[in-house]
């Protein structure tokens, strides 16, 4: 609490951010856009790892979070055609209510009830975009009239920007007092309750904070993107990339999760010419780190020794 | 005023009904202990109070406002606090961390600690003795330090009420001295202290008063001298009058050995929960280990089993069974029918006796079976009832009837008497007593209950602290420990 932000980690996160800022000058549009999309994971991974690692809930469905917001903003943005500003706002604050009432009842249940229920939360939203197909596009997708912007590189400087803007304020609240509050809450609920600790309410909390990110990247993305279809946003699929990505990068250090989303979407990448092989050692890869270093890829690095 | 005041509690667990109609008063500056064996529901009503579980009746009054049916973090912001038995602390946190943890607001706005918070962490640190490992984690801390750290966050707010469960469990000799201490300190600052214990040894120099529980209900409520002076009090931890019926003495010493253990220690994390225990059993000889609950009896067993680490050496007949895995001790022949009776709940009887019998060619499992419906008659005529259905009493012959389905060499008994009306005992320790007779089987059994260990014990190890401190044979346990035991 005291050291939320370490000399070291400091110097180390000023250094990503220079050399992420100027990477555009060299690389190409295709790189650019490998990586814009990966920032946006990157930010889905530290979301869910609020919920995993801190509050000890394991959410199997951050695409319905991300889906709301996603979808929410085409929609409106092809009925009404409001600025993309808006169209974002309006998307995060969708995935911010559909994630509350989702989170309302679900936090009553115990034990791997959670994750059930947001697994269906995820099929649900699915079919309802494949029934309302006319407006949604169903499993085509839909597109978007508006985009952010066609130049790659500011569409990478958007997604880095907001990368950087969501890890300093994710990993300052996972540090924080109320960051402790959940991870007592998540580690032993009865004894956080008895030391007086509303734990209901910080968890729903930390379930609204990680909706809201998710609702903005997955809206964001849209635009990002210029369309908007389930097999990009919602599948299942993806929800389990974005997991993996946060087990991978060491889970309940934020940090960790958004390096490991990135290396996924980056790998993905330059492991394509592989075909399909391609998922088959992405996936071998992941399930050795997870066998052999559960704390991830960085957890050794940022999480505080806990022997020492 | 009383600080506390607890009337008419109930809590029901579907049909078992846990607390029956217990109420008491606290006052500041007292120290109260409930006492009462395992499962007799004392850590239920601990668990009322604090709110953790809702009572069916009664009510519960915190300086006269009722406090039932709120939800236990405003029990605890209204003043009080909770030293659980076993915790999950911050383990990325330091001690100092740990501790300003319970100072924080409950509040999703404050990002930092209010100013001072820091302070009053040293200062509670230090009022439990744990200024010297402030920036230490808690995985690197000694087992006693653990519990101070648990006892400072429950009286970092100042509560009213300290409820402490189990507070000497796990501790050696001066640690419960040094905890004791802590808990006078406590009284002396005015606050109320409950304690729930298993061991009335434990908390008779420490408590003002005493309620001792039995199967949910108040057995006795009084000073400490007449709590242990009451007869059901005696009656429920001892059994009544002692007996013995040992067989021949000196044929038990002339067994080979079946199983020696030599030795052996224990460590749960940092508790020790048995230190060096030697003991052997004969072939064919019934052993008793008696000691209170937490003495390390079930420790021992589950050591024997395989089922825990352990230093020393544990070797059946000539085979040392260190690093085989439990199965292929019980395969060997060693059969442990535990405390928790381990039934297959939603499982018929006749299908759990099955199961058991599982490894036995068809002819032999039947023969088997005929011989158990024999040694527990009532199992015979509940054959297609459900498990879960079954009363205590018939559920412990199910557990014991499954394991000696499995032919063993050696039977282990852990409790089979735990939490069963006197009636029930009385069954069981018939069954015991013919199984004794027309079997050659080796049994070692662990109890608290003195009354129903002794009548079938050829020999009798007491367990006390996680040593063994006595051996012999039952007549001079009799003699000897019969005033000395609680």
């Amino acid at each position: 609490m005291t050291r939320a932000f370490n000399r070291r980690l400091l110097i180390a996160g000023a250094i990503f951010v220079l050399v992420a800022t100027v990477l555009p000058l060299w690389l190409s549009a295709y790189v650019l856009g490998v990586l814009t999309t990966a920032y946006y994971f990157g930010v889905f991974s530290m979301s869910w790892d609020l919920l995993f690692g801190f509050a000890g809930e394991v959410n199997f469905g951050p695409t319905f979070l991300i889906g709301l917001g996603a979808y929410t903003a085409a929609l409106l943005d092809n009925a009404y055609h409001p600025p993309v500003v808006v169209c974002i706002a309006v998307g995060a604050l969708a995935a911010l209510v559909g994630g509350v009432l989702l989170a309302l009842p679900a936090l009553r249940l115990r034990g791997p009830y959670f994750g059930l229920v947001t697994l269906v939360a995820v099929l649900l939203l699915q079919n309802a975009i494949v029934i309302f197909a006319r407006f949604t596009g169903g499993e085509i997708g839909m597109t978007v009239p508006d985009v952010m912007t066609i130049d790659p590189k500011l569409n990478y400087w958007y997604a880095l920007a907001f990368f950087v803007v969501s890890a300093i304020l994710l990993y300052g609240l996972s540090r924080s007092a109320v960051g402790l509050i959940l991870q007592a809450s998540g580690q032993d609920a009865v004894e956080a309750q008895a030391l007086g600790f509303n734990v209901t309410k910080h968890k729903l909390a930390a379930f609204s904070v990680s909706a809201l990110f998710s609702g903005v990247a997955g809206a964001m993305l849209v635009f990002y993107m210029g369309a908007a279809s389930v097999g990009t946003i919602i599948d299942i699929g993806i929800g389990v990339q974005i997991i993996i990505g946060a087990v991978l990068g060491g889970r309940r250090t934020i940090l960790g999760p958004a390096v490991g989303a990135i290396f996924l979407v980056v790998a993905a990448e330059v492991l394509r010419p592989l075909g399909q092989l391609n998922t088959f050692i992405v996936a071998g890869v992941a399930l050795a780190v997870i066998l052999f270093f559960p704390d991830g890829l960085l957890g050794h690095v940022l999480r505080p020794r806990e022997n020492a | 005023m009383s600080a506390l005041e607890a009337r008419g509690l109930v809590k029901r667990y579907g049909g078992l009904v846990a607390v029956n109609d217990i109420g008491f008063d606290l006052r500041s500056g007292e120290i109260l202990g409930l006492i009462g064996p395992n499962g007799s529901g004392k850590s239920t009503v601990m668990k009322l109070v604090m709110g953790i579980e809702r009572p069916d009746a009664g009510s519960v009054k915190l300086d006269g406002v009722e406090t039932v049916g709120w939800p236990s973090y405003r029990i605890a912001r209204a003043g009080v606090g909770i030293v659980f038995q076993h915790s999950r602390p911050l383990h990325r946190q330091t001690v100092l961390e740990n501790i300003k943890l319970a100072l924080l607001p409950d509040s999703l706005l404050r990002l930092t600690a209010m100013a001072g918070v820091d302070d009053r962490a040293r200062e509670i640190a230090c009022a439990v003795g744990l200024s010297d490992v402030l920036h230490r984690h808690p995985a690197t801390l000694p087992f006693a330090d653990l519990r101070r750290m648990e006892m400072a966050k429950a009286i970092a707010r100042d509560p009213k009420v300290v409820l402490i469960d189990e507070p000497f469990a796990g501790l050696t000799g001066t640690e419960v001295e040094a905890f004791s201490e802590l808990i006078r300190d406590l009284r002396a600052q005015e606050h109320a202290v409950l304690l729930v214990d298993h061991n009335v040894k434990s908390v008779a120099a420490l408590a003002d008063r005493v309620l001792a529980m039995y199967l949910g209900q108040e057995v006795a409520t009084g000073t400490v001298d007449e709590v242990m002076r009451n007869e059901t009090v005696r009656r429920v931890y001892l059994g009544g009058t002692l007996e013995v019926a040992q067989r021949n003495g000196a044929a038990a010493q002339a067994r080979p050995s079946l199983l020696r253990v030599e030795d052996v220690s224990v460590f749960y994390g940092k508790a020790q929960a048995l230190e060096r225990v030697d003991l052997h059993v004969g072939e064919g000889e019934f052993v008793s280990v008696v000691g209170l609950n937490g003495a390390g009896k079930t420790t021992l067993f589950n050591a024997i089993s395989g089922l825990v680490p352990y230093a020393g050496t544990i070797a059946f007949g000539d085979r040392p069974l260190t690093g085989c895995t439990p199965a292929s001790i019980a395969r060997d022949g060693i059969v442990q029918c535990p405390e928790s009776r381990q039934l297959f709940a939603d499982m018929t009887v006749r299908e759990n006796l099955d199961l058991g019998g599982q490894h036995l060619p068809a002819d032999a499992r039947a023969e088997q079976l005929a011989w158990l419906f024999e040694l527990f008659p009532i199992l015979e005529s509940r054959q297609n009832q459900v498990a879960r259905t079954l009363s205590g009493g018939e559920q412990q012959m199910l557990a014991i009837a499954r394991a000696l389905m499995m032919r063993p060499k050696l039977l282990i008994l852990d409790e089979p008497t735990l939490g069963l009306a006197p009636v029930i005992l009385e069954q069981l320790s018939k069954a015991l007593e013919r199984l004794r007779a027309t079997t050659p089987i080796t049994v070692l059994l662990g109890e608290q209950n003195v009354t129903f260990a002794l009548p079938h014990a050829d020999r009798v190890y007491l367990l006390e602290h996680s040593r063994v401190v006595w051996e012999g044979e039952p007549a001079e346990f009799a003699a000897v420990m019969g005033e000395g035991y609680l």
